[in-house]
């Protein structure tokens, strides 16, 4: 009785974990055979092109506006802090380096996977449920070259686009509050920034971050709408299960990039 | 949405997205503000740099002269060896002072050079002599409580004399 009931969970354990690194196993499988059939979507590249648009320019608002917002907040809640020391001329400073280096990239990828990711499952999840892959397949149509490799394409390039744009703005926002609304020196804000924020060890590993953060994203929304079960239930289920995994897997890569970037240097 | 839209705009969001990265790199980073191409390498020694690092500023009269590019730990007379990169357009004589000085309370560290009166300039690959090395607050507070208590010591003696 006691140990019938042990086995039973110990099955579902094994169960649950199997799935998972099976899942796990498919994705990568998924993954190398879009990066095998991605030729069409670049030697055609007004497709890739098309998805660039679905998945960059339409999340520039978002981005735009939320980019100015954040740099305000953190030059407020920044300049709050730093009078404190009587360092408020380092507003510059916290508000670049805190973009570029985690803010940037990171709430941008959040953004871009409830904005952009959660599309892309929630369309091919129809393209499945309404049959149109099937359809390209009797047609003899590759569906992840013409369909998912495009849309692929599209979220990684526009990923480290869109994240430079947050940051940029957000720098702007930070500009906008520090020195026009506080009136912190805008000379002392400006060079203190310059002199503090590195090329390479600052932006460059910024954009690699968001470059990261953009494969990890498309290529979870492309594999979650591809997987989904062709019911409505299913796909609404795959888009929900994008957005949480996405943004868990932004905030651990995130982890995981900073202390190998950040770390250990002689910065 | 025709195609031609669509291309006008992944157009704009592509050099949209170059510009802001230009701005970060530019404006934001210090990517053209002090190349070292045209610059001359001299060294100076220390007992003690502090906190120093390298890509820490030159300064002299308070003006960006140049950047530390090397900080090395000599075994044979344990001193610390800074290099400095310092920009051609600036010549400093011969017998030119290095002070690590620190920028405001919490600032940065930086080497501060103070030129003298010598009719001869560094060149590439030069030392100079004059140091003055890092304060470092432990040393002073200690200098500081030593000297209050000789002070107090003083007093207490001279009514027995």
């Amino acid at each position: 009785m006691l140990i019938g009931s042990v086995r039973a969970r110990l099955e579902r354990l094994g169960g649950t974990v199997t799935s998972a690194i099976w899942r796990l196993g498919f994705a990568s499988r998924f993954l190398f055979y879009l990066c095998l059939h991605s030729g069409t979507a670049l030697r055609r590249f007004r497709l890739t092109v098309a998805q660039i648009y679905f998945a960059g320019v339409l999340s520039l608002v978002i981005i735009l506006v939320s980019g100015l917002f954040v740099g305000m907040v953190l030059a407020l809640q920044g300049y709050e802090t730093l009078q404190r020391f009587g360092a408020s001329e380092s507003l510059g400073v916290l508000v670049a380096l805190s973009l570029v280096r985690e803010l940037g990239p990171v709430v941008a990828g959040l953004l871009f996977a409830s904005r952009a990711g959660s599309a892309i499952t929630a369309e091919i999840g129809l393209m499945k449920a309404t049959e149109q892959i099937s359809a390209m397949e009797m047609m003899a149509v590759d569906p992840i070259a013409r369909v998912v490799a495009p849309r692929f394409w599209g979220g990684v390039i526009s990923m480290p686009l869109l994240a430079a744009l947050f940051s940029a703005a957000g720098i702007f926002g930070g500009y906008l509050v520090g020195v026009q609304l506080i009136g912190v020196d805008a000379g002392a804000f400006w060079s203190q920034m310059q002199a503090a924020v590195d090329w390479s060890n600052d932006i460059l590993n910024g954009v690699l971050k968001s470059v990261v953060f953009g494969v990890a994203v498309t290529w979870i929304s492309v594999f979650e709408g591809y997987d989904a079960p062709p019911t409505a239930e299913g796909v609404s289920r795959a888009t929900t299960r994008t957005v949480v995994t996405s943004s868990l897997a932004i905030l651990a890569l995130d982890f995981v990039l900073t202390a190998l970037m950040f770390t250990g240097g002689n910065h | 949405m025709n195609r031609s839209m669509i291309d006008l705009w992944v157009g704009v969001f592509v050099a949209a997205g170059f510009a802001g990265l230009l701005f970060l790199a530019l404006k934001v980073g210090n990517l053209a503000t002090f190349s070292t191409s045209k610059a001359y390498q001299v060294q100076a020694n220390f007992l003690n740099i502090g906190g120093l690092k390298v890509r820490g500023p030159v300064k002299s009269a308070g003006v960006v002269v140049g950047r530390v590019t090397e900080i090395r730990f000599d075994t044979e007379t344990y001193k610390a060896i800074v290099s400095l990169d310092i920009d051609s357009a600036y010549q400093f004589p011969r017998d030119t002072s290095a002070k690590i000085l620190t920028s405001g309370i919490l600032g940065e560290q930086y080497i501060g050079l103070e030129a003298g009166g010598d009719g001869v300039m560094l060149k590439q690959g030069d030392r100079i002599r004059l140091t003055q090395d890092a304060v470092v607050l432990e040393n002073l507070i200690s200098q500081f409580l030593f000297s209050k208590a000789a002070e107090g010591k003083e007093p207490a003696k001279e009514p027995a004399k």
